[in-house]
């Protein structure tokens, strides 16, 4: 996994409650055995019209924000479908930093297995930043080790972050590669659980 | 992060919920953080969200470490006609290469799998309980977000991504921190015409989409009591739609009648020795929960969604809200933009909303019992000499092979197909539309599916969710209907 330390990057403001998975990438991209090549499907039906022309009004499709590295969004984002699909053509579009009020569980999770980190701040904050990001000036400094988002016009926001998700994503460590050092638990649970729960192993 | 092996196996269970009961009993080790590995028993698989997980296996040269804890279907891209014909004739390309991909990495994994035209085969949530794969106080994981459907049975069941399908595979645990306790008690006798569909979008427009974010819901009262299995699974299975990722229902009876003789639920002393230690899944009298909601049954009316999301929710004898009746602007903007997308009026009553499509499948309402009660409207219906509204195109999905097999000998297929329906073979078909059924812009859905999300049915469709009855009574009527008046 590619590990999160900071990033400076324009950011995109996206004013709505409760972006889904099926807006962030819709089912037709979900027809793939890879991970790579879905930012063409990013907010598909957001950026293209009926005819896959690009609708010139849709925020990531302005000139002004250009190589947006951050979006700012309403509350709830990521709800629906557990597809990772949405944090991997969020990333291969470019952008690997996303704030709002709230995430939807799962896509929460899948972000920290792919070095996307989803920011929560307060909602005055969010506010706040989603203004900036519609002036002038879009440049955003988000630091993980610090926990701050530093505004276009230098506001500083803290985050928090769960400690243990924070030291995967600093370090873009290998999850499954770390739970197999512990083998032998797993190898003792499955011992003990066929003594407990036969059935369980067909006994 | 080091990770500490636990001392005892199986903690003293008192003042626990249900959720505390089976988290312990599956936690392997745990770090200082608060995150766990988590062991889980069944792993359910199908085409859309694990090519990718395989592909890091084998980058990695890792095996799949239970492959006998792993079950595998053709679900999502399947196509709802021609299935005998097998894979190889299914048109769309990327469709076909998935589902042969699928084929592929399970038999060089040697997992159990139901290829598309097995009769046992079907939408995952359908087939896990029909098989008895699925049991009380187990861990269950899918790479979709409805896996939360198997909690009906008082078992753990969450959807994860493809890199945590990625992990279950090589190490059959899931790295996670623990969700808190949240419990709905729906209270008192549901009425006539208001389904297990009808409480679960209730409880969604009581808590809101992200009401239930962070926990794990245990539906509890004599409402949910009443539920046979079937209807346990559609409340179950609509928890994501409040945020949560898995929500329970405390085995009972019903749970375990359901389950006797199932392919693989355990038989002769296996069975007793399963059954005494599913008898001790319930919460503790005295367990407590981080949060308490209660809704009355009796209270309810059958409902249907006017908007985007599922907490978008009215009672079929109501009207489209007005936007500026929300509080919150945000909420507001939302309505604005839901009411544009689906063409309504604010103040109309929901019953004006003219139909173009009805759907009757998905894994939230496409087992035996929501045929039957589909069938019931459908065939009073034609008793009246009245058939599917004539500008209306009306399709069933059954969710599997052998629930469609059922149907078929119970004459089902011939109600439905007397009155206009189009009878389909298994799969989650126009729920998503990721196969060929799917809505065309603006056309109009009554769905019995889960999400109203702009697009899902297809772009620009417009879907409201109901039950099968009234999706039923939607299809004779040609818009959105009290199926009261059918019943």
């Amino acid at each position: 996994m590619r590990p999160f330390t900071r990033l400076d990057a324009p950011v995109a403001p996206l004013p709505l409650a409760n972006i889904d998975t099926d807006q962030i990438i819709p089912k037709q991209f979900l027809k793939t055995v890879d991970r790579a090549g879905l930012a063409k499907g990013l907010f598909y039906d957001l950026r293209f019209d009926g005819e896959g022309k690009a609708k010139p009004d849709f925020v990531l499709n302005r000139p002004e924000y250009k190589g947006a590295g951050v979006l700012v969004c309403g509350d709830n984002f990521g709800c629906g479908s557990s597809r990772e699909h949405a944090p991997w053509a969020l990333l291969d579009f470019g952008i690997s930093c996303v704030i709002s009020t709230s995430f939807a569980d799962i896509f929460y999770n899948n972000c920290f297995q792919n070095g996307l980190l989803p920011v929560v701040l307060k909602a005055h904050e969010v506010q706040a930043l989603m203004e900036e990001a519609k002036g002038g000036n879009h440049l955003v400094s988000v630091d993980l080790e610090a926990q701050t988002v530093v505004s276009p016009s230098g506001q500083t926001f803290a985050f928090e972050i769960d400690p243990t998700r924070k030291h995967k994503m600093l370090n873009g460590l290998d999850a499954i590669g770390e739970t197999l050092q512990a083998a032998k638990s797993i190898d003792v649970y499955e011992m003990k659980r066929a003594i407990a729960h036969p059935w369980l192993e067909g006994a | 992060m080091p990770f500490r092996p636990l001392a005892s196996y199986m903690p003293p269970m008192t003042g626990k919920t249900l959720y505390d009961k089976i988290w312990d009993a599956h936690v392997v080790a745990e770090a200082d953080g608060g995150e766990a590995i988590l062991y889980i028993d069944l792993h359910l698989i199908h085409e859309v969200t694990t090519p990718q997980a395989f592909a890091g296996l084998r980058a990695a040269n890792r095996p799949v470490r239970r492959p006998d804890r792993t079950l595998a279907v053709a679900d999502h891209n399947v196509p709802t006609e021609g299935q005998a014909l097998g894979v190889g004739a299914v048109a769309d390309e990327e469709a076909r290469l998935q589902l042969q991909t699928l084929e592929r990495n399970v038999k060089d994994a040697g997992i159990e799998f139901f290829p598309m035209g097995d009769i046992r085969n079907g939408i995952v949530h359908v087939v896990g309980p029909e098989q008895g794969r699925t049991q009380p106080g187990m861990t269950i994981v899918c790479g979709d977000s409805h896996t939360s459907t198997h909690g009906a049975f008082g078992a753990l069941a969450q959807g994860i991504g493809t890199s945590e399908v990625e992990h279950v595979l090589a190490t059959q645990t899931l790295r996670q921190s623990k969700s808190k306790n949240l419990r709905v008690t729906i209270d008192g006798t549901a009425p006539a015409g208001v389904t297990a569909k009808d409480l679960a979008l209730a409880v969604i427009g009581e808590i809101g989409t992200a009401g239930g974010t962070g926990y794990v819901i245990e539906y509890a009262g004599e409402a949910v009591r009443a539920l046979s299995m079937e209807g346990r699974m559609t409340l179950c299975n609509l928890t994501i739609e409040a945020g949560a990722r898995a929500g329970l229902v405390a085995p009972d009876q019903t749970t375990f009648d359901y389950m006797r003789g199932r392919p693989a639920t355990p038989k002769g002393g296996g069975w007793e020795m399963a059954l005494s230690y599913w008898k001790t899944l319930f919460s503790d009298a005295d367990a407590v929960f981080d949060r308490e909601v209660r809704l009355d049954a009796a209270a309810l009316t059958p409902v249907v969604t006017w908007g985007t999301s599922p907490e978008d929710v009215v009672g079929v004898d109501g009207r489209v809200p007005d936007p500026a009746s929300f509080a919150s602007p945000g909420k507001r903007a939302s309505a604005e933009r839901a009411l544009e997308y689906m063409g309504l009026v604010a103040g109309q009553p929901i019953t004006s909303a003219k139909i173009d499509r009805v759907f009757i499948g998905s894994c939230t309402n496409s087992r035996i019992e929501d045929l039957r009660a589909a069938a019931k409207v459908v065939q009073k219906a034609l008793d009246a000499g009245r058939r599917v509204a004539p500008h209306v195109r009306a399709m069933v999905v059954p969710g599997s092979g052998l629930v469609r097999h059922q149907a078929e000998e119970e004459g089902l297929d011939d109600i439905f197909t007397a009155a206009g329906f189009d009878w389909r073979e298994p799969g989650c078909s126009m729920c998503l539309g990721m196969n060929p059924d799917r809505l065309a812009p603006g056309e109009r859905c009554a769905s019995t599916s889960n999400r109203n999300f702009e697009g899902r049915q297809g772009r620009g469709g417009r879907t409201h969710l109901m039950s099968p009855e009234m999706a039923a009574a939607a299809a004779i009527a040609g818009h959105i209907a009290d199926v009261r008046e059918f019943l």
